[in-house]
This record gives structure tokens, C-alpha cells and sequence, in this order.
């Protein structure tokens, strides 16, 4: 069980999201970043469990495997022989009208890539906490996000978190997202390897009746089956119904047009679990899509995702003591992009630095940066976007480094010239 | 794709169907179909020997060739084989 602590008064409230008075008591624990996740999910009633596991995402299937030893879940708890597996099984599981979990990280992520496309073009909610890791070679087993950026395109909501804090609060929201009728596609939780998944933290838990209540009964839309009934889309003997068929030319891409009005639905359905959990815990996460930091007067600001915004609020404010206008948005949804809140965020500042843990080889920087500046191109004044590529293989950037990208942010906003659109922050050159 | 095809609102999600195996015909996949000019053909069955999926069926009975869209991919072999060209591949909607 987690260690318990005495509760203590909150000083690091900027990284650790907004604190409303929780009108719900809540226990003070510590657990790191994969305790909480599994912490989380034993709360959410989750009928199956199939996972494999895989550093540093090993904690979480470790935890929750002693919770069903020890009697504590009634879940029903899969080893398979392979993240493939895994992935398969909780596509099969999730079919039933099972709620279903998973976890993994990097090449244990990248073995479930055919899965990933099957679990989302199968509709099926799934849920997965990914412990964010590098990608051999060479062998790494620390934070970047190569894993789940590569599986941008897989039709998977992905939503990364910022602490420990906010991974438990995601994983329970996450279920009520994905299980939405009109959303029904499955969710990528992404929290930092070792930075939050190993990293003891506070964290503020509600009791398991209330995330019971929060979450849920499963939903399930509505489908014609080949016997004309229109019945809820899950296996059922009573009702039976064709899934996973073929769809070639002719409807292929109807169905794939339909999991992009998953996608869109979904930017409503987060901001809705963000507010309605707000009203539970106390605690919020910017609008659920977005978390700007200072930014509604920034004349210069830093996009990014992951812990990294937990430093980078900390310089803000030691720039806004010495008079920078500088803001921080932490993309906390980055599928579906949230397009337009990206433009009202931004549309005021400067120059923009996006950041990311990850990179895309011969590309024109990486996805965060892409996705970003893509969003921004259509507004008339759009700010002049840089990208800084940083930390990949788990490099710690130190909040000097961060702090140097708001000095060139500064030059670039006075100059209205970016002489390099790519930068790599902290590499030896 | 023809107008009868239902848009992706219509639809189930998934692809679920909503008739079983034997309502979906193998048909559907063509994008051309072959047309016959009836004044050229001279019932030769040089297209019903050479149909890959034997949607050219020839009833004696009748002293007639038949064609089966269920089944015909539209590969246009027909077309091409005919001695008295006969037979040009359209799409539907001409």
C-alpha cells in the first residue's frame, strides 16, 4: 500500500495545476507517477487487465497485479506472452463490453503499433498509460516521447500529463472520455519515464466510491446489425452482430471519416471530465486541452508537454519578477489538437518556442512543433514559431537551458527574425 | 462510388454490417461496367469462355448471354477479347 503522510499546505500550486477547496475528502499519499496510475485504475472498476511489462512503465502492471493477488479488484488480470497480445486482448476484452486497461512504454508500445490502428478502428475504449520512453537504438530506457509520438497517427486520444498528481487524476478521467457514446475510441495516458513515473510525489486521492460514481457504467452507441435490431455495440449472444469485418473501397473510408468525429467530439468531452472533476477533487488542468501559464499578456511563450512544464512555470515566474512578459502553454491534449483554443492561446504573442522530446529525422523539426505551427498558420498575425528539440534519451535540461530558449524568444520578439527554425537545446556541438 | 452508397452519418460505426455475408455482393468492387451493343454481338461465347469469375453465363434455353453484376469486378477482359467489339466498359453513371 502507499505510504501515508501527514497533509501538508500546498506550496508548488503552479505545478501541480489550480487548487479549488475539494468539496470531497480526500487522502494524502505519496506514490511515484506508475503507483498512482495504478492506484487509479484500481478505483475505476476495470473488468480486464492485459498487459506486459516493460521499463518504466513496469511499476504500474507490478502494483496492480499485487492488488489482484491480494483480492482487492475483482479484475481479471492477463499476463500475455506480448505487448501484441496485450493489446489484442484488451481490443477482444473491450468488444465484450468489458472496461479494459493496459499499460507500456517504447518498443513494448511500438510491438502493439498494428493493435493500436485495430483497438481504434474497432471503436473500442480502451485505456493505456504509456511511461514515455526512448526508442532503440542505441538501448535507452529513459523519458522521451518517441513512443507515443509515433503512434500520432493510430487514432488514439492522447492526452500527457504533468506529475504524478495528474496522472492518477487523468487515468480516471480518461475512462469517462473514451467510453463517451459519441467519442468510443481508446486513450493513451502519457506521463514522462522516470521523471513522473518514478518519481515519489504527493498525491491527493479520492475514495473509491466517488470515482466509482464518476466514472460510471460503460456507455455504449447504438448500431444495426445484420438482423435489423438496432442494439448497443458489444458482443452479445443474445444480439449478435458482425465486428472487425472488411470495408474495401467502397466504405473503408466512411468509417475511418467517423473516427475523426470521434476525435472532434472528444475535444468537448475532455473539457467536460476536466470541469465535472474539478467539482469532485478540486483540481483542473487549464480547460482540459490546454493549461496556459501567465499567458494572457505573454509577449513570448513556450509550448510544450510533460513535466517540462512544471520547470518552465517556475522560471516564468522568476521572468515575470524581473519584467518579461513570458507565458507557458503545456499542450495537455495533443489528440485531438486542440485547434482553435492553440490560436486564441497564442494569437496575442510574439514568438513562440514549441519543445519537443522528440524527434522526426529529416522532417522540418518535430511533432509538437509541426502540429502546433500548423495550427497558428491561418491566423493573419500569426507569431513567428521555433522549435527546440530537447531531452531525447532521457537528458535532463536544466532550468538554466530552458531559461536560455526565453532569452532567444526575447531577441526573436524584438528583432522579428528567427535565423533557425530548429534548435537542439542541451546537445553537444 | 455510386449515390445508393450511404454516407459515413448513415452508418454504424465500426463496420458493423447491417446485412449478413450473403447480402454483400462481390460485385460491388467494380468501378467500370460492360456494356453490350446487342446489333454487334454475334453470341460467339468468346466472353463467356473468357470471364475469370463466370459472371457471363450462356442459357441455351433462351439462346441468350446473360451478365451477373453481383459477381462482375468489372475487369473489362470481356471488352477486350471480343472479336466484334461489342462489348465497351462504362462507368455506371453513363
Amino acid at each position: 500500500m502507499c505510504q501515508r503522510m501527514p497533509h501538508e499546505s500546498n506550496n508548488d500550486e503552479a505545478a501541480r495545476g489550480i487548487r479549488m477547496t475539494p468539496k470531497i475528502k480526500q487522502e494524502t499519499t505519496a506514490m511515484n507517477g506508475d503507483e498512482a496510475v495504478a492506484f487509479a485504475v484500481k478505483q475505476c472498476d476495470v473488468d480486464v487487465v492485459a498487459a506486459y511489462p516493460i521499463t518504466p512503465q513496469t511499476i504500474i502492471v507490478e502494483k496492480f497485479s499485487e492488488y489482484v493477488a491480494n483480492g482487492e479488484v475483482q479484475t481479471e488480470f492477463i499476463c500475455t506472452e506480448s505487448e501484441h497480445s496485450a493489446m489484442t486482448a484488451c481490443l477482444a476484452a473491450s468488444a465484450t463490453g468489458a472496461r479494459t486497461f493496459t499499460a507500456s512504454a517504447s518498443a513494448g508500445l511500438a510491438l502493439m503499433h498494428e493493435m493500436l490502428f485495430v483497438t481504434s478502428g474497432s471503436r473500442t475504449p480502451v485505456v493505456m498509460a504509456v511511461a514515455n520512453r526512448a526508442l532503440s537504438a542505441p538501448l535507452n530506457i529513459h523519458g522521451d516521447h518517441s513512443d507515443s509520438m509515433a503512434e500520432r497517427d493510430s487514432g488514439w486520444l492522447q492526452i500527457y500529463v504533468e506529475n504524478a498528481q495528474e496522472a492518477y487524476d487523468s487515468i480516471i478521467q480518461a475512462f469517462k472520455i473514451a467510453e463517451e457514446v459519441g467519442v468510443s475510441l481508446p486513450i493513451i495516458v502519457g506521463l514522462d519515464g522516470f521523471t513522473i513515473s518514478h518519481t515519489l510525489e504527493r498525491v491527493d486521492v479520492l475514495s473509491e466510491d466517488v470515482v466509482k460514481k464518476f466514472v460510471g457504467e460503460r456507455q455504449f452507441p447504438m448500431v444495426l446489425t445484420h438482423e435489423g435490431k438496432t442494439v448497443p455495440f458489444k458482443l452479445d449472444p443474445e444480439n449478435p452482430m458482425t465486428m472487425g469485418p472488411n470495408a474495401l473501397q467502397n466504405y473503408y473510408f466512411e468509417f475511418k471519416r467517423q473516427q475523426v468525429e470521434g476525435m472532434n467530439n472528444a475535444l468537448k468531452g475532455i473539457q467536460e471530465a476536466n470541469s465535472e472533476y474539478a467539482k469532485i477533487s478540486g483540481r483542473s488542468y487549464g480547460n482540459g486541452l490546454i493549461d496556459p501559464y501567465k499567458l494572457d499578456d505573454a509577449e513570448i511563450a513556450i509550448v510544450c508537454i510533460g513535466s517540462t512544464a512544471g520547470t518552465l512555470k517556475v522560471i516564468v515566474d522568476q521572468l515575470r519578477e524581473e519584467g518579461m512578459k513570458a507565458g507557458v502553454l503545456r499542450l495537455r491534449t495533443f489528440r485531438p489538437l486542440p485547434v482553435e483554443e492553440l490560436r486564441n492561446a497564442l494569437k496575442n504573442v510574439k514568438a513562440v518556442a514549441v519543445m519537443d522530446k522528440s524527434m522526426s529525422p529529416g522532417g522540418l523539426g518535430a511533432p509538437v512543433f509541426n502540429e502546433v505551427r500548423n495550427a497558428l498558420y491561418d491566423i493573419k498575425q500569426h507569431p513567428i514559431i521555433v522549435n527546440y528539440i530537447f531531452g531525447l534519451g532521457g537528458r535532463d535540461s536544466s532550468p538554466r537551458d530552458l531559461r536560455r530558449i526565453f532569452e532567444d524568444l526575447t531577441k526573436i520578439a524584438k528583432t522579428g527574425v528567427a535565423e533557425k527554425q530548429v534548435h537542439y537545446l542541451g546537445l553537444r556541438e | 462510388m455510386s449515390s445508393k452508397e450511404k454516407t459515413w452519418k448513415e452508418i454504424s460505426i465500426a463496420g458493423v454490417p447491417p446485412k449478413s455475408s450473403i447480402g454483400f455482393m462481390t460485385g460491388d468492387w467494380k468501378t467500370y461496367m460492360p456494356v453490350r451493343d446487342l446489333e454487334k454481338c454475334t453470341t460467339c461465347l468468346t466472353c463467356v469462355m473468357f470471364c475469370p469469375e463466370g459472371a457471363i453465363k450462356w442459357r441455351p434455353e433462351m439462346g441468350k448471354i446473360e451478365f451477373d453484376f453481383s459477381f462482375c469486378k468489372g475487369c473489362g477482359i470481356c471488352a477486350n477479347e471480343c472479336p466484334t467489339k461489342a462489348i465497351t466498359m462504362k462507368l455506371p453513371e453513363e
